[in-house]
C-alpha cells in the first residue's frame, strides 16, 4: 500500500462527508511471506497480502464506524465507500451521544518510511536450509512489509512503513528438550545468520546431559529476558491500563493502591520513541517518546486511552483501547550477563516460559510452565536440562522481594506474533536473577 | 458471494498445475455492547478475501488476496505457483502423494431469527437492559452485556471442478459482572463467550441470554464473601461451561495430529500422544466417550466441508475410555499413514489450512447432576473458566473457575472463591467417574482457540454433560 493511495482513499472519504461532519481513517496493510518448516524443510509457503481501513464518521459526539478491506484497485475501493458513508450516516442517527468520546482535534502530522529489504524470502529460505541442515529445525520466516496510517478531517496525516524479517525458530533435541531463538531485523545477513545459528548449536549441547526432574519446591532461577517478557506479557493483560485499574480488575491493584511493591530495583515504562511500533494510534493520538509504568518498585501512571482520558477526566497518553504496552522497556541492572550462571549458583537457568496465565488475579499470582532450554545449575555449571515444570507465584514475590538482580546488558526483542496480521510490539529487557521462585507441578 | 468468481477463476487458471483451488470467504462482524449504560462504539468489519493454493511438481504454495479481479486471481496463482515451485526442493513431504478432492456440496447454518429481524435500536435497548440489571449492589464496580454476530460465506473452487459453497451464522453473547470490595475483585461473567452457537438470534433464547444478568451479579457477590477454594485432594465436579475447556486442552489439542508430526513444536506445542497409541491406548475411564462431530446444526464449529474440501463426519476419537481417532486432515493423515477426519481448518481467507478443532464433544452418560453430587464425599463443583495453563505437551495443567461451591457427604454447603484445581492429562481422564446424562448436556463454543505459524485464532464448538472426577489436587488463592 503507498502513501498517495491512503491519501487518495481519505480524501475521497472527506468528501462524502458533509457539513459539520467529521472523520478519522486508519489503515493497517501488509504484504508478508509466511514460510513455515519443520524438520529443516519447508512444510507451508506463501504470501499474503491484505490491506483495511477503519473510518469512523462524527457527528454532534455521536460516532459510528466501520473496517472494510481495500482491493488496491481505486476505482473499486472508492466505490465501497459510498454506501459504507451512507450506512455509517443511518447508524448515526440511532447511536446516542457517547460521553466517553475524545476526539483529536490537534493536528499532529509524522512520516516513517524504512528502507526496502534486499533480500527475497526465497534466497532467505535457502540460506536458511543450508545452515541448518542435518539439525531438527522447526519454526516461521516471516518477511516483508507493514504498513500504518491515519488521516482524519482537521488534516493531519500519519504513515509508518517498515520492511522487516523475523525467522523463529527451535532446534530441537528430542521431545521438549529444545533451544528456541530468533533473527530479526531488515536486513538479511548471512554472516550474522549463521553466528545465531552456531550459539544455538552450542546451547544445544547442554540438552544432551541427562535431563533431571525437579521435585515442587521454591528454587533459586535466573530468567532470560524472553522469559521475562512472557511475564509482564501476562501482567500486561490489564495491569497497566488505566480503565483496568479504575474498574478493579487490574492484577496490579495493590500496587496502584500501594498496598504492595515491586523491588527498588525494578523501573518500567512504554518506550515509543525505541520501540518498533508506531508514534500513533488508531485515532490519530500521539504517544509521547516514554511513558512510566512502575518507577523503582512502585506504580507511577499508567496507560490511557483516549475514551479512558474522557471518562476519568484525565489527560491521554496516546495508548490504544486496549491500554496494553507495545513496547516495553525494563531498565537494566547490575549484574553483567557473562556473570549470571556463577550468580545462579545453584537452581534453574530458564530460557523461555510458556502458557502463563493468572491463577490468583488479585494477588498477581501467576502459574505457567517452563520450556525449551531450562537447565539445571550446580555452583554456575550447567549440569542437564530439566523436564518441564509447573510455577505458581506472585508478581510481587518474582519481580519484589525475591527479586536479586538484573542484567547490565538488555535484549531487545520483536515479537512474532501474527494473529490476525503480524504485531509491531518489541520489549527492551535484562535478564533477571530470582531468589524463589515457587514450582507445584 | 461475488458473482462470476468461477468463471474467473476459470479464466485464471494455467494449465498444467497438478491442483489448484481457490478458497473465497467473506465474514460481516458485528458487535454492541453496553458498560455501565454507555454504549459502546459499535464496531463493523466486513472482512472478505481469498486463497490460491497450488500443488506443483511436489511442492505447495499459497497466495492470498483482497484483489479478486481476473488479474488478482492470476497474479495470485502465479505468486502461489512460485512458491510451490521453490518449496518443491526442500519439501517436507511431496505434494505428489497427496490427492486432494474435487467436491461438490453446500451447507447453511439454520437460522429462525436473522440478525436483521432486531433494528439497531432493538438491540442497543436489550444490551441496555441487560446491563442495567447488572447492577444490584454498590459493590458491582464494572458491568457489561454484549452481542457479537458474524456472518460468514465461504465458496471453495478446485481446478477439477470442485465447488462447495457453505454460509454460516455466528451468536456469540456475553455478559459481565465485577464485584469489587477493598483489593479484592471477584469477576462473573456468561461463559467469556462460552455460550457461542450456530444460529441467528433464537440463539439467545436457547442460552437464556435475558434471564441470565441478575444471576450473574448475585453469583459475584456471593464470590466476595465467599471462603477459598480448600486446598487437597477431593472429588470435582466440572459443570459444561468447565468442562469445555478441559476437553479442549487436554483432548481436543493432544490428538491433533500437526502436534503430533511436529509441525508446531516452536509454537503451540507437541503432544504426550504418539502414533502408537491410537486403537489401544486408555485415555480414561470406561465412561469416557468423546467425538469429532460436525453435525449438531446448533453448535459454534458445525459445517458440511473442512477447507481443504473434505466431507465432514462424526467419529468417535475415544470409545470407552480408548483412544480410536486423531485430529489430522487430509494431508497430516497421509503423511501420518492414519485415518483421521474433516478438520483442514483456516482462521480466514489469508491463513492456510492446519488441523484444528471444531466441535469436539463429551457424549452424555446417565447419571443425573444430583447423583453426581451425592456421590462426592468431599469436593468442589466448578463453573465457568477464567484461567487456563498447560504445558506444551498438553499434559500438566492447572484450571482456574470463577464460581465454586463446596459439596461435603453428598450435599452442596457453600460458595468458595478462587477454585483452582491442577492435574496430569495421561491420568486425570482415567479419574473420570460419573457422567451427567442429558439433562445436564450443554452446547456451547468459543470463538478463541489460537494456534499455527502463521498465528490464527478460529471458532470451536464443545457439548459436554457435566462430569465428576476423583481424586483431584483442588487449591484457592491467597487469603
Amino acid at each position: 500500500m503507498k502513501q498517495e493511495y491512503f491519501y487518495h482513499i481519505s480524501d475521497a472519504v472527506q468528501e462524502l462527508c458533509k457539513a459539520q461532519e467529521q472523520c478519522t481513517l486508519y489503515l493497517s496493510a501488509e504484504n508478508s511471506d509466511f514460510i513455515r518448516f519443520n524438520h529443516a524443510m519447508v512444510r507451508q509457503p506463501g504470501s499474503v497480502s491484505q490491506q483495511s481501513i477503519s473510518v469512523r464518521l462524527i457527528h454532534d459526539n455521536k460516532h459510528v464506524s466501520s473496517t472494510v478491506n481495500l482491493t488496491g484497485i481505486l476505482e473499486r475501493d472508492k466505490a465501497k465507500l459510498v454506501p459504507m458513508m451512507e450506512r455509517l450516516r443511518a447508524q448515526l442517527k440511532i447511536v446516542p451521544a457517547d460521553p466517553h468520546f475524545l476526539i483529536n482535534t490537534q493536528v499532529t502530522s509524522t512520516s516513517h518510511i524504512d528502507e526496502p529489504t534486499t533480500h527475497s524470502a526465497m534466497d532467505m529460505v535457502d540460506d536458511i536450509i543450508e545452515k541448518c541442515s542435518g539439525l531438527d529445525m522447526v519454526g516461521i520466516l516471516a518477511n516483508g512489509s507493514i504498513t500504518k496510517g491515519f488521516a482524519n478531517s482537521f488534516g493531519q496525516r500519519n504513515w509508518f512503513h517498515t520492511n522487516n524479517f523475523n525467522f523463529d525458530w527451535s532446534f530441537v533435541e528430542n521431545t521438549d528438550k529444545a533451544v528456541k531463538t530468533s533473527y530479526a531485523g531488515q536486513q538479511w545477513n548471512s554472516q550474522e545468520f549463521q553466528k545465531i545459528v552456531n550459539t544455538a548449536k552450542i546451547k544445544l549441547e547442554a540438552l544432551r546431559l541427562p535431563p533431571v526432574t525437579l521435585d515442587p519446591g521454591a528454587y533459586r532461577v535466573a530468567l532470560s529476558p524472553g522469559a521475562l517478557w512472557e511475564i509482564l506479557e501476562v501482567v500486561a493483560w490489564g495491569g497497566f491500563g488505566l480503565k483496568s485499574q479504575k474498574t478493579k480488575v487490574s492484577p496490579l491493584l495493590k500496587l496502584v493502591e500501594k498496598e504492595r511493591a515491586l523491588s527498588p530495583m525494578f523501573s518500567m515504562r512504554e518506550n515509543t520513541k525505541e520501540g518498533s511500533s508506531p508514534s500513533f494510534q488508531s485515532d490519530g493520538f500521539i504517544s509521547p517518546d516514554s511513558v512510566s509504568l512502575v518507577e523503582n518498585g512502585a506504580y507511577h501512571s499508567a496507560l490511557v486511552s483516549p475514551r479512558s482520558a474522557k471518562e476519568f477526566g484525565v489527560s491521554t497518553n496516546g495508548a490504544s483501547g486496549y491500554e496494553m504496552p507495545h513496547s516495553i522497556d525494563v531498565a537494566a541492572g547490575d549484574i553483567p550477563s557473562s556473570q549470571m550462571l556463577k550468580r545462579l549458583g545453584t537452581g534453574i537457568d530458564i530460557s523461555n516460559l510458556w502458557y502463563l496465565n493468572f491463577s490468583d488475579r488479585s494477588n498477581c499470582g501467576i502459574t505457567g510452565m517452563t520450556r525449551f532450554a531450562t537447565l539445571w545449575v550446580e555452583d554456575g555449571v550447567i549440569k542437564g536440562p530439566i523436564n518441564p515444570m509447573r510455577f505458581d507465584d506472585t508478581v510481587y514475590s518474582l519481580l519484589g522481594e525475591n527479586l536479586l538482580g538484573l542484567t547490565q546488558e538488555r535484549s531487545f526483542l520483536l515479537s512474532a506474533s501474527s494473529y490476525f496480521e503480524r504485531s509491531t510490539g518489541s520489549a527492551r529487557l535484562p535478564g533477571a536473577l530470582i531468589k524463589d521462585m515457587r514450582f507445584t507441578l | 458471494m461475488p458473482s462470476t468468481l468461477e468463471q474467473r477463476f476459470q479464466e485464471a487458471l494455467p494449465k498444467g498445475l497438478s491442483f489448484c483451488s481457490l478458497r473465497y470467504s467473506s465474514e460481516c462482524t458485528n458487535i454492541v455492547s453496553v458498560q455501565k449504560g454507555v454504549l459502546q462504539p459499535i464496531k463493523e468489519h466486513d472482512d472478505h478475501g481469498l486463497m490460491i493454493t497450488v500443488h506443483h511438481n511436489g511442492g505447495l504454495g499459497y497466495a492470498a488476496t483482497i484483489d479478486d479481479s481476473v488479474s488478482g486471481i492470476r497474479a495470485a496463482i502465479e505468486k502461489a505457483t512460485t512458491w510451490a515451485e521453490h518449496s518443491a526442493k526442500h519439501a517436507l513431504f511431496s505434494t505428489d502423494t497427496i490427492a486432494l478432492s474435487h467436491p461438490t456440496g453446500t451447507f447453511e447454518t439454520p437460522v429462525q431469527r436473522s440478525w436483521d429481524t432486531l433494528s439497531l435500536e432493538q438491540k442497543i435497548t436489550m444490551l441496555h437492559d441487560v446491563d442495567g440489571r447488572l447492577g444490584i449492589d454498590d459493590r458491582i464496580v464494572d458491568h457489561s452485556a454484549s452481542l457479537m454476530h458474524v456472518a460468514h460465506q465461504s465458496l471453495y473452487l478446485t481446478s477439477g471442478g470442485g465447488r462447495v459453497e457453505q454460509r454460516f451464522s455466528f451468536m456469540a453473547p456475553d455478559i459481565n459482572a465485577v464485584a469489587n470490595q477493598g483489593s479484592q475483585t471477584q469477576v462473573r461473567s456468561f461463559g467469556s463467550r462460552g455460550m457461542s452457537q450456530q444460529g441467528g438470534l433464537e440463539v439467545l433464547d436457547r442460552v437464556r441470554f435475558l434471564e441470565a444478568p441478575e444471576q450473574i451479579a448475585q453469583e459475584a457477590i456471593l464470590l466476595l464473601e465467599a471462603p477459598n477454594c480448600p486446598t487437597g485432594t477431593m472429588s470435582v465436579i466440572l459443570m459444561p461451561d468447565q468442562l469445555m475447556l478441559q476437553l479442549h486442552e487436554s483432548i481436543g489439542h493432544p490428538l491433533e495430529l500437526d502436534r503430533i508430526l511436529g509441525d508446531e513444536r516452536n509454537y503451540a506445542g507437541t503432544s504426550f500422544v504418539t502414533l502408537d497409541m491410537f486403537g489401544s491406548y486408555q485415555y480414561g475411564s470406561s465412561l469416557l466417550n468423546v467425538t469429532f462431530d460436525p453435525d449438531q446444526d446448533r453448535e459454534f464449529a458445525t459445517y458440511a466441508y473442512d477447507d481443504h474440501g473434505t466431507k465432514a463426519t462424526k467419529e468417535f476419537l475415544i470409545r470407552n475410555g480408548i483412544l480410536e481417532r486423531p485430529l489430522g486432515g487430509t494431508i497430516s493423515q497421509k503423511r501420518a499413514k492414519i485415518a483421521g477426519v474433516a478438520n483442514s481448518r483456516s482462521s480466514s481467507w489469508n491463513r492456510p489450512p492446519i488441523d484444528r478443532m471444531a466441535n469436539i464433544n463429551i457424549e452424555p452418560g446417565e447419571s443425573t447432576l444430583n447423583e453426581l453430587i451425592s456421590g462426592v464425599e468431599r469436593g468442589i463443583l466448578m463453573r465457568t473458566n477464567k484461567s487456563w495453563s498447560i504445558d506444551d505437551s498438553r499434559n500438566k495443567f492447572q484450571f482456574g473457575c470463577e464460581f465454586g461451591e463446596y459439596i461435603e457427604n453428598g450435599e452442596i454447603k457453600h460458595v468458595v472463591k478462587n477454585s483452582n484445581y491442577k492435574g496430569i492429562s495421561a491420568s486425570f481422564w482415567r479419574s473420570l467417574s460419573g457422567v451427567g446424562n442429558g439433562d445436564t448436556f450443554e452446547v456451547l463454543g468459543t470463538p478463541h482457540c489460537g494456534k499455527g505459524e502463521p498465528n490464527q485464532v478460529i471458532r470451536v464448538g464443545h457439548a459436554t454433560p457435566a462430569c465428576r472426577f476423583d481424586n483431584i489436587e483442588t487449591f484457592g488463592g491467597a487469603s
